[in-house]
């Protein structure tokens, strides 16, 4: 009964309400059983070839590349998978798993509003009822999400409390499961919260990295350079860095520097400390009391003052480095991959996309850089239009 | 250093040998509404007919509770509240009643910034949570509180910080919840001390019309397996269900509901008014419930 060790040396853990640890325990268990059963995996494979659409293409981005006059880059297409985003991997695996453990009922938080439509999808797709928690400020910001998780058949409750974003709704989302835990499974979005869920998105986002290794292996005959993703939470990432991890391949994981560090910002590993938030022992925002202060970031999908568990033990360990790209850059670096190549990227992987741009010119074009280009743009066009436009003024 | 838990045992036994239903400890937010008046609230408590106090400690995102508490962390918060407010209300409480069991109640991660102010800047993220805790652990103890309690340090995670606390003459005070196994419960009962605190229902802090249905048998599934002394919290709120769970143990909690009087009253009439409360929830005044 004592493990005061999280799964990724001090960091992880399971630091949640008494209340919830038996349902930690038995989804722990789920979990381990699932894993072990041929059947679950071919519900999974199934699913996600014949409904996600998996596995979704390597691309390169030739024009990208040459304009940057360096590495050859490639890009992991999860922008073309199933709603748009990397997130419905996890929201499939995550629904499979709740209805072997017999739960009717999925609740889930949601910031940009992808996790919440992916969620709401996979929840329509087998007839579960779905709530999804979302901040009043990004039920604002994402309003188009909003309607889709509707259309969808889910109950989006708007959640009023602090700076009534991501964060927020993750709290709130625990209160119902601390309250009808009996009969619900909360399906966390990204790599965070207490174990066993790092682990749990980490393995169901790991088709990610797998795949493009393959697919890279295929095009080019050999492992890539380096390897970007963008880093909120932390799922798209892990990802993408767990199949690499014992590959020569240098992995770094770009935050939101928001308005620039030392303003508000929401690069937790570059600029916070270790804490325990949400369950998980890792990196937090805080001040010197410890309490969580506001993240910031025009990208809703990096606005957490977390980070999952097991980044936090990449950076320790030096395994992966961890940078920052602001506002600012992440817009550049968006209005580029839309002109260069015909794909306009979420404002979340804009902060990949703009940090590849800053080290592709000095590789050579004979290195490689894969890109985990986590979702499509569409969702933020209102936003990009907005801030573009006040930059011009 | 004293045996962890001594004010505890005097009480408890105490309140046996008298026989005049539960204990109630209120739960009392440092800083709340505001830094300067948690004194006069906690003395007024203990007038009222408080026998120890639960001293919560606000914090920015309180996943085990209800709006009532969060809206008031809030506004602690905001009003300028620091640990520091919490544990000046132990002292507070200390030096009004010697002998009041008195336990610090929050979350893990304002605790843990407990002691890296003494401990200089070394951020040194290696290492279970027990050690991190010793800053706490010191000024808590100092300031008189007998327990802590650690909302989301789960039994699983805590014999570090439970060696820790005992260092300091403190009882870390386990939750048990009625979804908690039996193995969970012996796993508690095993190295409780203190009391243990049993959350009466599936569910977040708040007040409730009435005491779950299930709570007979979940007192009854942890006093099979431990003679520790009992306290109920979450959910409590009137004289009747100090009433009630007090057949089933010894000491009750009242939290949101007295939280609830004192953002309701107005400003000048608050100390009154928790008196007030306290003394109909104990059963010392009869009449008139303060809705």
């Amino acid at each position: 009964m004592t493990r005061e060790s999280g799964a990724f040396g001090p960091f992880g853990g399971q630091f949640a309400p008494e209340t919830l640890m038996p349902a930690l325990a038995e989804l722990e268990e789920a979990w381990a059983e699932a894993q072990g059963d041929p059947q679950f995996r071919a519900e999974l494979d199934e699913m996600l070839r014949d409904y996600v659409g998996r596995e979704t293409p390597l691309t390169h981005a030739a024009r990208l590349s040459e304009q940057l006059g360096g590495a050859q880059i490639w890009l992991k297409r999860e922008d073309l998978a199933h709603t748009g985003a990397h997130k419905i991997n996890n929201a499939l695996g995550q629904v499979l798993l709740a209805r072997r453990m017999g739960k009717p009922r999925i609740i889930a938080e949601t910031g940009a509003g992808q996790h919440g439509v992916a969620t709401a999808t996979a929840c329509a797709r087998f007839g579960i009822e779905c709530i999804v928690y979302m901040g009043e400020e990004d039920v604002r910001r994402q309003a188009l999400n909003v309607f889709r998780m509707g259309l969808l058949g889910a109950e989006v409750v708007p959640v009023k409390s602090g700076a009534r974003t991501l964060k927020d709704a993750i709290n709130e989302a625990i209160r119902d499961w601390v309250t009808n835990v009996r009969t619900t499974h909360y399906l966390i979005g990204s790599a965070i919260g207490p174990h066993p869920y790092p682990v749990i998105v980490r393995e169901l986002q790991s088709c990610i990295g797998r795949e493009a290794r393959d697919q890279l292996h295929e095009k080019i005959g050999k492992l890539p350079d380096v390897a970007i993703a963008c880093v909120g939470g932390g799922s798209n990432a892990i990802g993408l860095f767990h199949p690499l991890i014992d590959d020569p391949v240098r992995l770094i994981g770009v935050e939101a520097a928001g308005e620039g560090l030392d303003a508000r910002h929401a690069a937790t590993l570059s600029a916070g400390s270790p804490g325990v938030l949400h369950g998980t022992r890792s990196y937090v925002l805080q001040d010197e009391h410890g309490q969580i202060t506001e993240a910031h970031s025009i990208s809703a999908g990096l606005d957490y003052p977390g980070v999952g568990p097991e980044h936090a033990w990449l950076m320790l360990t030096e395994r992966a480095e961890y940078v920052s790209v602001t506002d600012e850059e992440a817009l550049d670096g968006l209005k580029l991959l839309s002109e260069t190549e015909g794909i306009i990227p979420a404002l979340e992987t804009a902060h990949a996309i703009a940090y590849a741009a800053k080290i592709a010119p000095q590789m050579s074009p004979d290195e490689t850089i894969l890109l985990g280009l986590s979702g499509r743009g569409d969702k933020d066009v209102e936003i990009v239009r907005d801030a573009l436009e006040s930059r011009e003024h | 250093m004293t045996e962890p838990g001594h004010r505890y045992r005097e009480a408890f036994a105490a309140s046996a040998s008298r026989d005049d239903g539960p204990l109630v400890f209120p739960f009392l937010i440092g800083g709340f509404p505001t830094p300067e008046e948690t004194p006069d609230l906690v003395r007024a408590a203990i007038r009222g007919g408080a026998a120890g106090f639960e001293i919560g400690v606000p914090f920015s995102d309180p996943i085990a509770d209800g709006p009532v508490h969060q809206d008031a962390y809030t506004v602690a918060l905001a009003a300028g509240a620091t640990l520091d407010t919490a544990l000046d209300a132990v002292r507070t409480a200390r030096e009004t009643d010697p002998d009041a069991p008195i336990t610090l109640m929050g979350y893990l991660n304002p605790f843990l910034s407990a002691g890296s102010s003494e401990d200089s800047e070394t951020d040194d993220p290696g290492g279970a949570v027990g050690e991190p805790l010793e800053g706490l652990a010191k000024r808590a103890a100092e300031a008189g509180a007998d327990g802590v309690i650690v909302v989301d340090l789960p039994v699983d995670e805590s014999d570090a910080a439970r060696e820790v606390f005992a260092q300091h003459g403190l009882s870390l005070i386990y939750l048990l919840a009625p979804t908690s196994t039996d193995e969970r419960i012996a796993a508690v009962a095993n190295r409780a001390s203190g009391f243990i605190y049993l959350v009466s229902l599936t569910g977040v802090t708040g007040a409730r019309d009435q005491v779950a249905a299930d709570f007979e048998a979940f007192v009854g599934r942890v006093r099979a397996l431990t003679d520790t002394p009992l306290a109920v919290g979450f959910g409590i709120s009137r004289r009747e269900h100090v009433a009630e769970v007090g057949k089933l143990v010894p000491a009750a909690i009242i939290g949101s509901a007295l939280t609830t009087t004192i953002a309701s009253a107005p400003v000048g009439d608050r100390a009154a008014a928790v008196e007030r409360y306290l003394e109909v929830v104990t059963g010392h005044r009869s009449e008139e419930t303060s809705e």
